[in-house]
């Protein structure tokens, strides 16, 4: 829509990428963060998290996945303002002597990291084909859309739990260890992608109807140069809204999954684990290896859900 | 107001004479740690499911409270011809819950069908013995050598009916790796004390007290239904008891003992357990399984023997001294259990305590032994081990098993060992690593009640050599593969020798051997008895963890 003017930025240009800076903190986008205190408390909680799981082998007082310095003396100790607390433990052991506070930081890499790849790969899966199903339409549109009705009809949790059962039937225990990461990706893409496919087909076949797709047919380009280049950046906005969202689902699901023993073996806790080995110690009071890790994840999954709310209404013309 | 209060003590008095007057409907419920898999007597050797069974069937012989051995099917017993021939005369008038009559017809396909390739229970009936039918109540056995306790373990092998098995094809015994439940997977007819009135595995099993019991005149329990459901998680297990949902839990987990006893309504029923937890090491085969990794040795490291680690007495020997067995029974099992030198518990071996003693806790020697066997650290194989092996531990069998593990996987990582841990609930598990599934494991913990009381039972059924498939019952539950014929000479002496002092001598050199010299297994500690009960209820534990409904009274 925007005619764009031919002037192609060459390599190494400060210019343009300071103009894609400042025209970012020129839009409406961030106008509207800017003005609410919420959004920009989720924010800058978000980004605290990822920095925490980015720099967890550096911030966290231990190692909780390294066997070698794991010892049951450590075992249950409480937080470190507790009687019997170490400080060298700040939010207290569990039955095994991990630290809380590391395998929470540490746990945050697996939620984090499944989470953002889930999103990425089912939001690249869903656009293609809710792309190439509104735009192509007819019998195509008709399969991939009924392979999608089938597929809400299944809970997330449902299908992961049956890739997870399939993949461990196929491969026996083998290579478990390294492929638990790529499992839960994959569960979770497989119950993640209808969502993209379904919103963007509805916006693909507004836009195919407008103008500028019908000027750029009679022009002769391809029907992948008009999805890619006309139709596809007109309907990303609802998109980013899903796969905000969905990133707090994805975290939640890998918790869950993880609280029923699904996923990454027992040595390598992430906070869904680390909530079911605390919840056998809730009745003999020692709280802290359930409470800590359930805070964290409640608060990870609040404010990636603030930040999806706070795009959908700047995105939405209508509450503009 | 004194009118009142009057009134209300009536009232209250009242309905205690109704409650009392014998309608009571005492529904006992149970919350277990795991699932009832099957109502399939033979398919799995544990004694939760024999025992939960033996409530529903009934063996030949039954034991009392103290142990003793006390008739059950078979009214008395002879032993003739220096125990080479046993006579057993039968109960007359018994009749399974179907309606069948029980007669010698049917103790002669109870053994054959427990004696049958799928049955896990094959070591009840010693190799070469043949039963003979005498009359319809008098069945023959004869064994190819004397054997003096040849019913020890009679009491869970349980009878079933011939006609029944046979009108409902199921005279063959379901294994634990079938992937279809047979009929008598889901269905069961014995002429024990209660009846299965409903049974959804995984779900609620639901038994009725058996009218028609041959003993029922002299019933000591006073139920009249019994509820039994899974309760897997340890919390929810316990809330379960403390909110009077449940009447009875087993396991009470180690560190909520305190809150269970300090409950007004419940209590903590604790003893010791004959039960030994210990770890194996695959001996037989030449290569590990997947998920094991044995890297190439480097230039300059010793020699080694084999291709499998564990065929290295050294490696046994090193694995066992890296372990800290008292950290785990102080930490995982908060002192509920008892480090064990042994894979007998000291009550049922009386020279156990005296005369052995458990290696020393040694990592620096445990190191020196790997680096000797021909395995040092190697720098590039995950993050400087030796090498990996995978290691089978159930969840939901033991008390604390997988924490008992993953303790095991951090101790041994210490010297460089790495375990890729496979844990999985106890009916995968036992598929997975017993003679249904081909002793699919390398390296894994386990629990063993010898249902003779009896450390033959050890050391016929956990050091016998064996072949791939663990036929005849000798070293069938000897996951492991340990082999060695000095061992098996003893075991067979042992079962003949009459004197007991010479045959204790004679397990005594057994253990020698297979613990001190070779480090068959790893024993590790014996277990605590820990039911959690509602205080209405009264009942028997006996130390071997069998629970019979039939001694359970309800206030």
């Amino acid at each position: 829509m925007q005619h764009v003017e031919p002037s192609i930025p060459k390599a190494g240009q400060p210019g343009p990428r300071a103009s894609a800076l400042s025209r970012f903190f020129d839009s409406d986008l961030w106008y509207s963060f800017t003005r609410s205190k919420v959004t920009m408390l989720a924010g800058f909680v978000t980004l605290l998290y990822a920095l925490g799981a980015l720099l967890a082998p550096w911030i966290a007082p231990n190692d909780p996945y390294d066997l070698t310095k794991l010892t049951l003396w450590n075992s249950n100790l409480p937080p470190m303002w507790l009687a019997q607390g170490n400080p060298e433990f700040p939010l207290g052991t569990d039955d095994q002597g991990r630290c809380v506070l590391s395998t929470i930081l540490y746990g945050l890499r697996i939620s984090l990291g499944v989470g953002i790849s889930a999103v990425a790969i089912s939001g690249v899966i869903g656009i293609a084909l809710g792309l190439i199903s509104g735009y192509v339409g007819g019998r195509l549109d008709a399969i991939i859309m009924r392979i999608a009705d089938v597929q809400l009809a299944f809970p997330a949790i449902l299908i992961a739990l049956f890739v997870d059962g399939t993949l461990r039937g196929m491969f026996p225990n083998a290579a478990r260890e390294a492929s638990a990461f790529w499992i839960l990706v994959i569960a979770l893409t497989l119950a993640f992608w209808v969502q993209y496919a379904r919103t963007v087909r509805g916006s693909t076949i507004v836009e195919k109807n407008r103008e500028y797709v019908q000027a750029a047919r009679v022009i002769g380009l391809s029907s992948f140069t008009i999805m890619r280049r006309h139709v596809l950046p007109n309907v990303l906005g609802p998109v980013l809204v899903i796969a905000t969202i969905n990133l707090g689902l994805a975290v939640l699901t890998e918790a869950t999954l993880s609280f029923l023993g699904v996923g990454f073996p027992p040595t390598e806790p992430s906070l869904g684990a680390m909530i079911q080995i605390g919840s056998r110690f809730l009745f003999s009071g020692e709280w802290w290896i359930t409470l800590f890790p359930g805070i964290a994840l409640a608060v990870l999954v609040l404010a990636i859900n603030m930040l999806g709310d706070w795009l959908r209404d700047a995105l939405n013309p209508k509450l503009r | 107001m004194r009118g009142f209060a009057k009134a209300f003590a009536g009232a209250v008095l009242a309905a205690g004479l109704v409650l009392g007057s014998g309608a009571q409907a005492n529904n006992f419920r149970m919350g277990f740690q795991g699932n009832l898999n099957t109502l399939d007597p033979y398919t799995i050797n544990e004694t939760f499911t024999v025992a939960f069974l033996g409530n529903v069937y009934e063996g030949l012989t039954r034991r009392a409270p103290n142990l003793d051995i006390i008739p059950g099917l078979a009214e008395r017993w002879e032993i003739l011809e220096g125990a080479r021939l046993w006579r057993f005369h039968l109960r007359r008038g018994v009749t399974f819950a179907g309606g069948e009559p029980f007669t010698a017809d049917d103790v002669l396909f109870s053994a054959a069908r427990v004696r049958g390739e799928t049955s896990d229970l094959r070591a009840r009936i010693p190799n070469g013995a043949e039963f003979v039918k005498v009359d319809d109540f008098t069945v023959d056995v004869r064994l190819p050598a004397p054997n003096p306790i040849l019913i020890s373990d009679w009491d869970t092998w349980l009878i079933m009916s011939k006609t029944w098995a046979e009108r409902n094809s199921a005279t063959e015994a379901v294994s634990s790796r079938a992937t279809q439940p047979g009929f008598s997977t889901l269905n069961a007819n014995g002429t024990g004390p209660f009846v299965v009135q409903s049974h959804q595995p995984g779900v609620r099993t639901v038994l009725a007290p058996n009218p028609r019991w041959w003993n029922d005149a002299n019933k000591q329990h006073n139920l009249t239904q019994v509820t039994f459901t899974p309760i897997l998680n340890d919390a929810t297990r316990v809330a379960a008891l403390l909110s009077g949902e449940v009447d009875w839990i087993d396991p009470v987990p180690v560190q909520d003992m305190d809150r269970v006893n300090a409950n007004p309504t419940t209590q903590v029923l604790a003893g010791p357990e004959t039960r030994t937890i210990y770890l194996g090491f695959d001996q037989r085969r030449d290569t590990l399984l997947a998920p094991a990794e044995i890297p190439p040795a480097p230039a300059g490291a010793a020699a080694r023997t084999s291709t499998n680690p564990f065929k290295d007495v050294r490696v046994r020997r090193a694995l066992y001294q890296a372990i800290d067995v008292n950290l785990i029974v102080q930490r995982v099992m908060r002192g509920q259990a008892r480090a064990s030198a042994l894979m007998i518990d000291p009550n049922l071996f009386a020279r156990h305590g005296a005369e052995f003693q458990r290696f020393p806790l040694d990592v620096a020697a445990a190191e020196r032994l790997l680096d000797e066997a021909g395995y040092p650290r190697i720098a590039a194989f995950r993050n400087n081990s030796r090498f990996s092996v995978g290691m089978d531990c159930p969840n939901d069998r033991y008390v604390n098993d997988a924490a008992i593990c993953q303790a095991v996987i951090a101790m041994l990582a210490r010297v460089g060992v790495h375990i890729t841990p496979i844990i999985q609930p106890r009916a995968q598990y036992f598929a997975k690593i017993l003679a249904g599934g081909g002793y699919n494991t390398n390296f894994y913990l386990l629990g063993w009640t010898p249902g003779t009381n009896d450390s033959h039972n050890v050391l016929l059924q956990l050091h016998g050599c064996r072949d791939d498939r663990g036929s005849g019952g000798v070293g069938v539950a000897n996951v492991g593969g340990y082999c060695s014929q000095a061992v098996d000479a003893l075991t067979t002496r042992i079962l003949s020798e009459a004197n007991p002092v010479v045959r204790d001598g004679l397990i005594r050199d057994a253990f020698v051997i297979s613990q001190n010299q070779d480090v068959s297994h790893i024993p590790l500690h014996q277990q605590a008895l820990a039911w959690g009960v509602n205080r209405r209820v009264t009942m028997a534990q006996r130390p071997d963890n069998v629970f019979m409904f039939y001694h359970v009274m309800m206030r």
